[in-house]
């Protein structure tokens, strides 16, 4: 008896539930899941923060309906991102989920979020995994193919006419990812890949092996705290003025705040900076730090942006979601300003856009952030769009 | 060329072993002398390393900093001792692995309450911080020589008060056989409390020390615990001598293997995949190396006579 009145519940539960998207629902909600606890916690912050200044500049407001914002934190736990996403998708019943920071995070939730045909805007993860043959119309990428951030610095040391490089990076797959990025257009020769254990914060040993063999540039991608750490012994064994040193995720506006003076003059790649010369951007930046008393980084001008793309398909069908074709023919068209400059979207749902070299330097009032040296790659689109079928 | 680099590597791995000695030298006593499993050692490491980050950034000087943060060190790890510590003496060691463990997380917690979760910069005094040319283009910096040398000096000091005073006798003593050093009428409590004072200072010492170096972080005691209890088992526990001679011969294992492996596997291997192996292998080998230790002399290289 017990047992069937719970069914019975349980049953007038799930029709209440099941009642609601049968009305149209008066708001846009978005989700936005990022990493806000952990090691990546700085990223996730500068994300979410990015997202809600974009909220605020659009008025609240996107295609004439108010917008609602429900941040979730994946603590950088797949299994948790997936059952904080699924709340998103069931309970909130949001119109599109943006996130998040971390590949392995978006290896779990891609496939619940687009099954359940909601739109998943990913703000900074862009693995080769969903760009190529599993490419898919619910998912969009605001930032970049992971590859492309590699590759700029094998070309400007090729170009640079680098004859021999060390390569340093955590020994799993981003650092193989990374390796493999580097010798696209790296034909020199590699002097000594050295893949470090995850986790090491002394990197003397290294040091004193690259100062031994003296290497035309040291090339690397030490995310997060082994970043900070590799950078400052880098500038305390003097290295800093005699071998150039280039990396991806490794200086950045997130982690420059713990490295300051010993980061000056390290070169790194990326698809933007905060000295980016364009109005928007400048509006951006000048607004980002007022509001959160920080310099933005890329993630938090990602979001920015992902905010923007979604604001101008949700315009583009006049705030009606029932018409998901629709919402897709809006989204591929990416029509709106990006602070970035020129931004397209390939037919796989990654930017078509230019990547730069930037260089670390204090500014004026004593903050650091990266600034642009050179353009590297100009409209470039991702190697994998051509095997997406997706038209 | 390759001679002096092995040279350099020899300084690296000094100086490494060096600091997991200044952390293992207040653990092996606590362990040695009061049967005491602390896990919550590495916390002191961290502390002592946010203590120098506070107050270097409130004085504006890393020695006006260190001034203080070695005090602030002792008082902090007395305090625990008194709150928490005192009253896990008399249980079992499960009680006490649980007990350390959760000051462990709880602290961890705290720390990024008061400071945050982003790392924090420690300076290196402006004087200090070059590098020393020792071969053409092959440069030291002059820190990490400072570090040498200070854990050199401390482990003189410790040799001298272990050995030659009374109160090194009595710790001694304490760690052959605190029951009869007690009922030889010796205030145990206040001798323990002592050893535990001394011990979370020198630990806290060791972070202030590579605090420069390693940027100040929420658990960065955690991965050093493991290694400061690798040094005491290899050393013996409660043996000061065998805790500085396992501290530096983990040391010098750990960096000459990283340093070597590749190197010598290149011969087998290509370079590629001589790399990965050998970065790889070169993390295992004091945990080998422990356990051959622990196969040809279960109580370690130096055992407190019992």
């Amino acid at each position: 008896m017990k047992q069937s009145l719970k069914l019975a519940g349980l049953a007038t539960l799930m029709m209440s539930v099941s009642a609601i998207p049968a009305m149209a629902q008066e708001k846009i909600k978005v989700g936005v899941i990022v990493s806000l606890s952990g090691a990546g916690a700085v990223l996730g912050q500068q994300a979410r923060d990015g997202f809600n200044l974009a909220v605020k500049d659009l008025g609240g407001k996107m295609g004439g309906k108010d917008v609602e914002v429900i941040v979730v934190d994946d603590e950088l736990k797949p299994d948790v991102a997936v059952t904080k996403v699924k709340g998103l998708l069931e309970r909130d019943k949001v119109d599109f989920v943006v996130g998040p920071i971390f590949s392995n995070i978006l290896g779990a939730i891609h496939k619940p979020v687009t099954e359940n045909k909601t739109f998943l805007i990913s703000p900074n993860a862009g693995p080769s995994s969903y760009a190529g043959k599993e490419c898919n119309p619910y998912f969009y990428v605001t930032s970049y193919q992971n590859d492309q951030i590699h590759q700029i610095l094998g070309n400007v040391a090729q170009k640079r006419g680098y004859k021999k490089i060390y390569l340093m990076t955590p020994n799993y797959q981003a650092g193989k990812d990374f390796v493999a990025g580097v010798k696209m257009d790296f034909k020199g020769e590699i002097v000594e890949e050295s893949f470090i254990p995850l986790g090491t914060l002394d990197f003397q040993a290294e040091l004193s092996k690259i100062a031994s063999m003296k290497p035309d540039a040291v090339l690397t991608f030490m995310p997060g705290g082994m970043g900070v750490n590799l950078v400052k012994q880098y500038k305390q064994a003097g290295l800093l003025d005699r071998i150039p040193f280039l990396s991806t995720f490794t200086v950045d506006e997130s982690t420059l705040p713990a490295q300051q003076d010993a980061a000056i003059g390290m070169f790194g790649g990326s698809n933007w900076a905060p000295n980016l010369d364009n109005a928007a951007n400048k509006k951006f930046v000048a607004e980002y730090e007022k509001a959160y008393n920080s310099v933005p980084a890329t993630y938090a001008f990602q979001a920015y942006d992902a905010a923007l793309l979604i604001n101008s398909a949700v315009t583009a069908v006049k705030g009606d979601m029932s018409d998901k074709t629709k919402v897709i023919a809006a989204l591929k068209k990416a029509d709106f300003p990006s602070i970035r400059g020129s931004f397209k979207l390939s037919n796989n749902g990654y930017p078509v856009q230019d990547f730069y070299l930037t260089k670390v330097a204090k500014r004026a009032d004593g903050k650091f952030q990266t600034e642009i040296v050179e353009k590297v790659f100009s409209n470039y689109a991702d190697r994998y769009a051509k095997d997406c079928a997706a038209q | 060329m390759t001679l002096t680099l092995a040279l350099v590597q020899i300084l690296n791995g000094l100086q490494f072993g060096l600091i997991l000695f200044l952390i293992a030298a207040g653990l092996t006593l606590v362990f040695g002398v009061m049967d005491f499993i602390n896990l919550a050692h590495g916390v002191q490491y961290m502390v002592g390393a946010y203590f120098v980050a506070a107050f270097t950034a409130m004085t504006g000087g890393f020695f006006t900093g260190l001034a203080l943060a070695l005090p602030a060190a002792l008082i902090f790890g007395l305090l625990l001792e008194l709150l928490i510590f005192r009253h896990l003496y008399d249980r079992d060691h499960l009680d006490q692995v649980l007990a350390t463990f959760g000051v462990i997380i709880f602290l961890n917690q705290a720390v990024k309450f008061v400071w945050g979760a982003a790392p924090l910069n420690v300076p290196i005094p402006d004087a200090l911080s070059g590098a020393i040319e020792i071969t053409d283009g092959l440069l030291y910096p002059v820190w990490r020589l400072i570090i040498i040398a200070v854990g050199l000096l401390v482990g003189l000091a410790l040799y001298l008060v272990v050995n030659k005073t009374k109160l090194g006798m009595l710790v001694r003593a304490g760690a052959s056989n605190a029951p009869i050093v007690s009922a030889l009428g010796v205030n145990i409590r206040l001798l323990f409390t002592i050893v535990f004072g001394v011990g979370a200072m020198l630990a806290g010492f060791a972070g202030a020390m590579i605090a420069p170096i390693l940027s100040v972080e929420p658990g960065m005691g955690d991965n050093v615990l493991i290694l400061a209890f690798v040094v005491i088992v290899i050393g013996g526990i409660g043996s000061i001598r065998g805790a500085f001679i396992a501290a530096l011969l983990i040391g010098l294992v750990d960096t000459l293997g990283r340093f070597f492996a590749p190197t010598l596997l290149r011969a087998l291997l290509d370079p590629s995949a001589a790399s990965q192996t050998g970065r790889a292998i070169a993390p295992m080998l004091i945990y080998i190396l422990m356990a051959a230790v622990l196969f040809f002399r279960p109580s370690g290289l130096f055992p407190a006579k019992k």
